[in-house]
């Protein structure tokens, strides 16, 4: 039957992703066991996770609801930062650095939450490049907040410090002997442990996948199909227009907050710089590129487009240049008819009636 | 419990004393828009708009371009929120409801110039239509809990049952955008039967639509309301359709009903033959 049949190619897709991303991660695995993984190589493993998992939340505001946002770095940006200060703060409460990791990236992903609702209220109401702009400086307005964010820890508990004026130090929190910082202004995050582990890059993904794919594939995500198509229409069907787009938004900002946690706990020194605009548009450049709304191709372009500044090494001075060029000819290329034509033969996207 | 309207707020037929159709004299009506108004800066769009509707009663709306009809309907749906006037819908004010709260209460439309989600197949356009009666939430889709299943069975079930009112079951897994431009129209009509409502508001549903089309349509309509017992109200140029199967007819001119009445009173309505023809030269 034909319902049987077009199911099955939308389920097909989906189980194509996820069999993907299991097999990479196998194959990773193995080539690592048997040191076949460069230096350089290996040092990308979680950084691409992260970015994976930023491309595709990226995709349910952008491909799937279809608001243009420029902040979502601002987003990882939050995740990041709350959760190194929660890893660290749990240093000695749980010592076990899986679990440790876990908390933190719950803790990245609600504090996300949080900064999505607070954007999200007065920003969804805008629409188009007025909600673009707005985010932009969403990102920015993070940046900035956290280029001042003083954290120390020792034993009465966190100590937060703002350094707007500029001659707070991490000297003002006057911790006892055993404290210790953990965020220094402009510096960023220093010193943090790093708990971050390929597995648990590959786990996020997942999650990452399923809440995604099975989030569209449901009630809420055709609401939200819906709201992109046509909003009027959707209203009169009684689809509460502010809910799902405050849905997948959040649904976005979370799993860019635990990716940013990921991301920071990835590394010894991480500063608010790393999460600005440049950020937000790399992100937008993977979504693009690998389709607006289309899952998988975001997971292939996050992972291309991340490894090919590193594999372009050879062009040395011309490497961006090269990047580039990259980036057009397959934007040519996937807007061919005939390139089309061909990868539509290759994946049936829907079967037209009769039969 | 025979309830009586006064004069001003009925709408079959004019002038005479009766309001709305026999069979639903007995009824509270589905609809009655009192007063009804807005304003566009100082450009008056609608004035005076009153109307009773039947719970079973087909009626239309008429009126040369420009006049105000589909304004009628954004008023109704709170596309935009009156300036002026009262909508009771089954008795109930839906003052201060937006789009989506008045389509949960009972009023589901058509659009003039075709609003279907055109990037989804033809079921999924259907079950958004059932949305509110698909009952789960954000999580049981996410972890696909026993409730996703069983409702989204229900949803489909359902979305091929209505979807065969016009024989469209084996387009269910069409894109709704590549669809032919009937059926189209009837997806949508469709489509807002999903959100069971109360009254259909079809906006046009006869445009684009060769005669025999036109004839088939006006059959459907009167079978939906058969098997549905609800109001549809509809705006439409096609005079055989609106004279054929409406059972009240409100003209509108410049925003201001000029004449309600039965096909009939309204053919012979000099007012209305001035609106649509011009006035006669005197002399």
């Amino acid at each position: 039957m034909n319902k049987i049949k077009h199911l099955s190619v939308t389920r097909k897709i989906d189980y194509a992703t996820y069999a993907g991303v299991i097999l990479a991660f196998a194959a990773v695995t193995i080539l690592q066991r048997l040191d076949m993984v460069s230096r350089s190589m290996e040092g990308m493993l979680i950084p691409i996770c992260c970015y994976v998992v930023m491309a595709v939340s990226l995709n349910l505001t952008v491909g799937i609801l279809g608001e243009l946002s420029l902040g979502h770095a601002g987003f990882m940006s939050v995740g990041a930062f709350s959760g190194v200060i929660a890893a660290m703060s749990l240093r000695d409460m749980l010592p076990s650095e899986p679990l440790r990791l876990a908390v933190s990236m719950v803790v990245g992903a609600l504090f996300a939450v949080v900064a999505s609702f607070v954007v999200g209220i007065p920003v969804l109401r805008l629409r188009g490049d007025y909600l673009a702009i707005v985010t932009l400086a969403f990102g920015e307005i993070i940046k900035e907040i956290m280029n001042c964010l003083i954290v120390g820890f020792d034993s009465k508990g966190l100590h937060i410090a703002l350094n707007i004026s500029g001659t707070v130090t991490i000297d003002s929190l006057g911790l006892d002997e055993t404290g210790y910082a953990i965020i220094k202004g402009a510096q960023g995050a220093t010193g943090t442990d790093k708990i971050a582990t390929f597995t648990a890059g590959f786990i996020l993904v997942m999650i990452t996948l399923v809440v995604v794919l099975n989030l569209v594939r449901s009630r809420a995500g055709r609401a939200i199909l819906a709201i992109r198509d046509n909003r009027i229409a959707a209203e009169s069907v009684g689809i509460n227009i502010t809910k799902y787009k405050m849905m997948a938004f959040v649904t976005s900002a979370a799993l860019a907050g635990a990716a940013g946690t990921l991301y920071g706990l990835n590394y010894s020194n991480m500063a608010a710089a790393k999460f600005d605009f440049n950020t937000s548009i790399l992100v937008l450049v993977f979504v693009v590129l690998g389709g607006l709304g289309r899952i998988w191709g975001s997971v292939i372009a996050a992972v291309v487009l991340y490894v090919l500044p590193e594999a372009l090494r050879e062009f040395a001075d011309y490497r961006m240049l090269v990047y580039a060029i990259v980036l057009i000819l397959v934007m040519l290329a996937t807007n061919t008819p005939a390139v089309r034509s061909m990868v539509g033969k290759m994946i049936p996207r829907r079967s037209k009636g009769g039969a | 419990m025979a309830k009586r309207f006064s004069p001003e707020t009925k709408m079959v037929p004019f002038p005479s004393n009766a309001i709305v159709p026999e069979r639903d004299m007995d009824s509270r009506p589905i609809l009655e828009a009192r007063n009804l108004g807005i304003d566009f800066g100082g450009l008056t769009a609608v004035e005076d708009f009153n109307v009773v509707v039947g719970r079973t009663e087909i009626c239309g709306l008429i009126g040369p371009n420009g006049a105000g009809k589909t304004t009628v309907f954004n008023l109704l749906t709170k596309v935009y929120q009156p300036t002026r006037g009262t909508i009771l819908l089954d008795g109930r004010d839906t003052y201060g409801m937006n789009t989506s709260q008045v389509s949960s209460a009972g009023i589901a439309r058509t659009f003039q110039n075709i609003r279907l989600f055109d990037n989804l197949t033809v079921e999924d356009n259907v079950k958004l239509g059932l949305h509110n009666e698909i009952k789960y939430g954000m999580l049981g889709g996410i972890l696909r809990m026993p409730g996703y299943w069983k409702q989204e069975k229900i949803a489909h079930q359902r979305a091929l049952e209505l979807l065969s009112i016009f024989d469209m079951q084996d387009m269910a897994d069409q894109k709704a955008g590549s669809l032919p431009y009937g059926a189209q129209r009837r997806l949508e009509i469709v489509r807002a039967l999903g959100t069971n409502p109360s009254l259909l508001l079809l906006d046009e549903p006869a445009a684009g639509m060769n005669p025999s089309e036109t004839a088939e349509l006006m059959e459907n309509i009167i079978k939906i309301r058969d098997m549905f017992q609800i109001a549809i109200m509809l705006i439409e140029h096609d005079m055989n359709l609106v004279m054929g199967i409406c059972e009240g007819i409100a003209v509108l001119n410049f925003g201001r009903i000029i004449a309600k009445g039965t096909p009939a009173e309204v053919q012979s309505n000099p007012a209305v033959i001035e609106a649509y023809l011009g006035k006669k030269k005197e002399g």
